[in-house]
């Protein structure tokens, strides 16, 4: 009898890894931005496996449809010759190799070793969250009211009932800064000496 | 449905399996019969707009034959690589546009609950998934090693990130004032008489239904806005070294995102499935009545929402052939400097709107009465709902 | 038949922290081998995704045996927390990349080694 949860988590979390190795793996660029992509779209795929329907939803559309996209836009403005695949020595690529299978061995020591993450679901006993409707909670969470955690009865289980609204606002205000910032460092710069000509603007160079 | 077989002793693996194969394949014929039909239809009614006939002569009456025909030699042509190209990812750009533009089918409702997986973030999802498209657009651009192909690349990524943000926002408003996420509610609320309509809910969502038009157009790349293609300035842009049938798949994929957002935008503003006049309810075909009555009612319902996407691409051929291309700065200019402020104003003026007349002007159904009167096998499995 | 008995299993937590650990690993390998700028931030990415996978497995009720020990929604919350930041960071680390190829007209984040721009 096939665990359906256990199918899908395969057919998820294995083009997660494969495609995280080939992002390593590849000298190309170019190749390397399509792994990542292929990468994180298969974790909303995790996501979505695992309950979470919006951040799913927020992952295909934030990070996969707009971060990498920027990403992308980015290596090609800056792909061309040489660039396109930087090689590094075989040394450098040994002693990663080391130190990444080392702390990868700690790390998975460290998931496997402790019985509670090991434990198998059983039978659902009152989920936390009802599955794949989190749209709400998180929206009334993002406000500060926890609306999952109202049933809590003990005081001390009761986490974050005063919700996330300050992050919220600071995260809000940090992307704003951010744009404006980003903006800035990255417009085009008049070049003001009189040696070099004017980048932009050829029609009216400035002195 | 696929408990529905399973209670006839069908294995649970198969049973599943075959439901979801032929969801597939029905979505799959629909879009393939979609971009066939809407070739056609582009030669026909660029004709009529250009004052001329459009195919008569040759292909049977009205020259139906002619898309079948495309369809075979596109088959049956020859596919060039460039020789500089990047054999791979040249091979796999047209499938990741066509993937993402059928991906939007699986969450897009067809009648009241006829879809392919009734999801809780179904608007969210399809915007994500729609701006997924642009991948295979700009790994085609680049796997060509053309400049032609790299302008258009570039110039559709700006372009698509650009636009996302208004289209988003375009497509927030409704959701706001619907207070779900999920089509199929927000479809069930616009029942009744065409005046409870969400295109008719405020002054500032009739504006909204345009804003969202425009970024609809801009977002599948279609004229005014294909700076991605530009035949006059790029050759074919990003199509430039496709061929055959690899070119014939970004061709269904752009298709298949028009009927895509034509139909987002039937569900979110010009009531779905609920056709003007409530022909379904007024004829007693409703579930109340018989399963069978209600089965014929959703049919109705489904012929509607089909009539509405088609009409909403049929005006995005109007547009195509009606106004010039515009240059990059000035798409650049039509989202940054007019949609987004427009869009912003329009969702705090649609906010005030509901907050000053909670009710409305009309009486209206609330969202969770539309949930509950969905049939109950449209809850279909959530993802890993299988468990043990 | 090992795979099929573990197809038959119903998956754990740790199952979940394995593809973050192989995600975690993977973007500091990538961080530290790669010389090409934008190389060094897709590592950042995957560091950031690994991190989002484990607190959302921790956040599920499906995965573990006592589902009132799952984060509930913080987890979930946190996850866009991140979502939005590695968004913020990629634009910032963006035009850094193309003020850095501007003035250096390269890429190589090793011939970054002056401190005057």
């Amino acid at each position: 009898m096939i665990n359906w949860h256990t199918l899908f988590f395969l057919l998820f979390a294995v083009p997660t890894c494969l495609f995280a190795v080939a992002v390593v793996a590849s000298a190309n660029v170019v190749r390397m931005a399509m792994c990542l992509i292929a990468s994180l779209a298969a974790v909303a795929g995790l996501y979505f496996l695992a309950g979470a329907d919006f951040v799913g939803a927020m992952q295909l559309m934030i990070y996969v449809g707009g971060t990498l996209v920027l990403l992308v836009f980015g290596v090609m403005l800056t792909v061309q010759g040489p660039s396109v695949s930087l090689k590094i020595s075989s040394a450098n690529w040994l002693m990663a190799g080391l130190a990444g299978g080392a702390l990868l061995i700690v790390l998975l020591s460290a998931v496997v070793g402790i019985e509670a993450w090991t434990s198998k679901a059983v039978a659902e006993t009152a989920p936390a969250v009802e599955a794949g409707h989190t749209v709400a909670p998180l929206g009334m969470g993002l406000l500060g009211i926890r609306v999952d955690q109202l049933s809590q009865q003990d005081p001390t289980l009761r986490r974050g009932m005063s919700g996330y609204l300050l992050p919220f606002e600071i995260v809000s205000v940090h992307l704003l800064v951010v744009l404006i910032g980003a903006a800035h460092l990255a417009r085009a710069k008049r070049r003001r000496t009189a040696s070099t000509p004017a980048t932009t603007a050829p029609l009216n160079p400035e002195p | 449905m696929a408990d529905y077989l399973v209670q006839f002793g069908l294995p649970v693996w198969l049973a599943y399996g075959g439901v979801a194969l032929m969801q597939c394949l029905i979505l799959l014929t629909i879009m393939m019969f979609a971009a066939a039909t809407f070739t056609w239809m582009e030669r026909k009614v660029s004709g009529r707009i250009q004052d001329r006939l459009g195919p008569t002569r040759v292909g049977g009456r009205f020259g139906w034959l002619q898309s079948p025909a495309d369809g075979i030699k596109l088959l049956c042509k020859e596919d060039l690589m460039p020789a500089q190209a990047d054999k791979i990812l040249f091979r796999l750009a047209p499938y990741i546009s066509f993937c993402a533009s059928f991906c939007v089918f699986l969450a897009l409702p067809f009648s009241n609950g006829w879809v392919a997986q009734q999801l809780n973030v179904a608007a969210f999802f399809i915007l994500a998934i729609a701006g997924l498209e642009v991948f295979g657009v700009i790994t085609a651009g680049y796997a060509s090693a053309s400049k032609w192909s790299l302008y258009g690349a570039m110039r559709e990524a700006a372009q698509v990130v650009s636009y996302e943000v208004p289209f988003g926002i375009c497509v927030l408003i409704p959701v706001m004032v619907a207070g779900t996420l999920d089509l199929v509610a927000i479809g069930n609320m616009q029942q009744g008489w065409g005046i409870n309509w969400m295109i008719f809910h405020s002054p500032f969502m009739f504006v909204t239904f345009f804003i969202y038009l425009t970024c609809a157009v801009a977002s599948t790349n279609r004229a005014p806005f294909d700076l991605a293609e530009a035949e006059s300035e790029l050759v074919a842009g990003f199509l430039t070294e496709y061929s055959g049938f690899r070119w014939s798949v970004f061709f269904m994929a752009e298709y298949g995102s028009m009927t895509a957002v034509s139909g987002l935008a039937a569900i979110l503003f010009l009531g779905g499935w609920h056709g003007p006049i409530p022909i379904a309810d007024l004829l007693g075909l409703t579930y109340s009545n018989h399963a069978i009555l209600g089965w014929f009612g959703e049919l109705l319902g489904a012929c509607n929402f089909l009539f509405k996407a088609f009409l909403g691409v049929t005006f995005m051929m109007w547009l195509r052939w009606t106004l010039p291309r515009l240059r990059i700065d000035q798409v650049m200019t039509t989202c940054l400097k007019y949609c987004i402020p427009l869009a912003a104003a329009m969702f705090v003026g649609v906010m005030l709107w509901t907050y000053a007349l909670p009710g409305g002007i009309l009486p209206r159904k609330t969202p969770m009465a539309a949930v509950a009167e969905a049939p109950a096998w449209t809850t279909v499995e959530t993802p890993g709902g299988d468990r043990p | 038949m090992s795979f099929l008995s573990f197809l038959s299993q119903p998956v754990s937590l740790s199952h979940y922290l394995i593809v973050g650990a192989v995600l975690f690993v993977c973007g500091i390998v990538c961080m530290a081998t790669k010389r090409n700028a934008i190389g060094v931030l897709m590592g950042v990415e995957l560091v950031l995704n690994g991190a989002a996978v484990n607190f959302v497995a921790f956040s599920s009720p499906f995965l573990r045996a006592d589902s009132q020990l799952s984060l509930g929604l913080d987890g979930h919350l946190i996850t866009l927390f991140i979502i939005v930041l590695a968004a913020a960071e990629a634009a910032v680390a963006l035009a850094i990349a193309l003020c850095y190829y501007n003035t250096h007209a390269t890429i190589d984040v090793d011939e970054g080694d002056e401190l005057k721009g």
